[in-house]
């Protein structure tokens, strides 16, 4: 039985990890970064973002005052047991978030859409947002904090089979020319786009592709991940660098995640997730021990539905 | 022409409040590093002062002439006493406004904040008032700007507002580092980055057909920007 209390305690350091330590794929990718650019301006900047990622872990500070949204994603093993069910779940990472927001501190930057009203402590109506999906077979639960940023990069748009695949790229470049002028989307970042599935999921993807995939990893059809790799190369061919500088680059990585579309339709959404590139993860086993880790591992083959029975259909289709 | 790679990067120590002759000094690309005191605002600061033509909660230039668009991390380490371990600038583009009002009524000639401002208003209210924006870097450097706050000395409209959109007084001590992203001649970094870019980047878009469905209002020119 997984104890209340542990997850409590989890989802709290999970918070105050992710605000402070910047995980090692994004650091070193912003290190790579920072070695190839020509441009001194740009190079400056990108010096700076690595030195302040070093400040945040020595001094233990949040590495931006930002806390964006702070949203949990939770991974329940279907033999899991959790005390009080999935009711107390919820209930331990809503008060771990707020006496996060008071202790780390975060900023407290959920309010009230209309009223403003902020009750400083990053907890509201649907806030923070808690994501589920579950895995067969194991008794652990995972949960992964991400701060992301929340103004600016990102967008979604209806494209059509007809668009294509020039229609993406023109569509991925659109976001490009509107969220790195000037730096708004606090590059560098990476790149989490959403294909197909209906509007809400194609958005949820691209937040999930974005935030929750370590730099360098591939999704498994060799198609999108080729499509991967030519997005990078394509973004980061554009002249912009960090800031909206001109520049060698500002994208860390392009992931792609799909869901099955309307025949008619292809909707495309993007997501920029930014350089202060806040996640953290963490399995509770079935025994209650915590292990602490910086990939989410949330895209599974369950969870991209390889279970679905593709393979009896090929079969009988030849 | 200068590019953006002409530009000379040098870097300024100032103390606030900035006399004429330090930001007369200044060049887009600078660095700046600041000693003394400034003030933050945003949405509900400007609201209150501007559009419901409310009283500031202190006189302002007793404080500082530069302001800071951008709300910090807070801690209330005991009852009415705060420590501040990172902030972040917030985009400053929602207000410029504003800014004819608070240069004129309240006599702030330096701006820090996120992204810049449209060359137009460079143009117009920073021109006209010797004024400068400065740019924070990166921009999410919360924990490298945090360090340069030496002191919360005041914070108003607290209740009123909540933490993130009070107005804090800061001291703070080699606070920076920030790039000079319009000088008093009204010049703009980012414009000059923005003419250099579209040089590469609009030839990206050649072999991309229009979408078959357009938007309503749609910026068309991958040269333009959307702010
Ligand atoms: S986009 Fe990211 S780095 Fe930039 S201010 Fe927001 S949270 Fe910070």
């Amino acid at each position: 039985m997984i104890s209340r209390e542990t997850i409590h305690a989890t989802a709290f350091e999970l918070n105050r990890l992710a605000a402070i330590q910047i995980p090692g794929d994004a650091r070193q990718a912003v290190g790579r970064m920072y070695k190839r650019e020509t441009n001194k301006i740009s190079k400056y900047v990108l010096g700076q973002i690595l030195e302040n990622y070093r400040i945040a872990v020595d001094e233990q500070r949040p590495m931006c005052a930002d806390t964006g949204l702070p949203r949990f994603y939770v991974k329940v093993g279907n033999e899991a047991a959790v005390e009080g069910g999935m009711v107390a779940l919820e209930g331990a990472i809503r008060q771990a978030t707020a006496e996060a927001t008071a202790a780390i501190p975060i900023r407290p930057n959920r309010v009230h859409p209309i009223s403003r009203h902020d009750y400083n402590n990053n907890v509201g109506v649907h806030a923070p947002t808690v994501d589920y999906s579950f895995e067969p077979n194991v008794g652990w639960l995972e949960l992964t904090a991400v701060h992301k940023g929340g103004l600016f990069g990102g967008d979604y748009r209806m494209l059509f089979p007809a668009d294509g695949i020039p229609g993406l790229k023109r569509f991925f470049l659109d976001c490009i020319s509107e969220f790195f002028r000037r730096g708004m989307s606090c590059q560098p970042l990476v790149v989490g786009i959403g294909i197909g599935g209906t509007k809400d999921t194609c958005v949820r993807l691209a937040k999930e592709a974005g935030c929750l995939r370590i730099v360098g990893d591939r999704n498994p059809e060799p198609e999108i991940a080729a499509l991967e790799e030519e997005l990078l190369q394509l973004g980061n061919s554009t002249g912009f660098g960090v800031m909206g500088l001109p520049g060698d680059g500002a994208i860390m990585d392009v992931h792609i995640e799909i869901a099955y579309a309307h025949t008619g339709g292809m909707p495309v959404a993007i997501q920029h997730f930014c350089f202060a590139h806040r996640r953290m993860s963490a399995r509770i086993e079935g025994d209650g021990s915590v292990h602490y880790r910086e990939d989410p591992g949330w895209f599974t083959p369950f969870y991209r539905r390889d279970s679905v029975g593709f393979e009896e259909l090929e079969e009988q289709e030849a | 022409m200068t590019g953006v790679n002409d530009l000379r990067m040098r870097q300024w120590q100032l103390r606030t409040p900035l006399s004429e002759e330090d930001i007369g000094r200044l060049q887009i690309g600078d660095i700046v590093f600041l000693d003394g005191c400034l003030f933050t605002g945003r949405e509900g600061f400007y609201h209150r002062l501007f559009d419901l033509g409310e009283a500031p909660p202190v006189d302002l230039p007793t404080i500082s002439n530069v302001t800071f668009h951008c709300s910090p991390a807070v801690n209330e380490t005991s009852p009415g006493v705060y420590h501040i371990p990172a902030v972040s600038a917030t985009a400053s583009f929602r207000f410029d406004k504003y800014l004819p009002l608070l240069f004129e009524q309240h006599g702030v000639r330096a701006v820090i904040g996120k992204g810049g401002m449209q060359p137009e208003v460079y143009q117009e209210v920073f021109r006209k008032y010797k004024a400068v924006y400065l740019t924070t870097v990166g921009y999410g450097l919360g924990a490298m700007y945090g360090r340069g706050i030496q002191k919360v000395k005041e914070v108003y409209w607290k209740d009123e507002l909540g933490l993130a959109q009070a107005v804090w007084v800061l001291e703070v001590e080699k606070f920076g580092p920030f790039l000079v992203e319009c000088d008093p001649s009204g010049q703009s970094l980012f414009a000059l980055a923005n003419e250099e870019i579209n040089q590469t980047f609009e030839g990206l878009y050649t072999e991309l057909p229009q979408p078959k469905l357009k938007r309503l209002g749609e910026v068309t020119s991958p040269g333009k920007e959307v702010l």
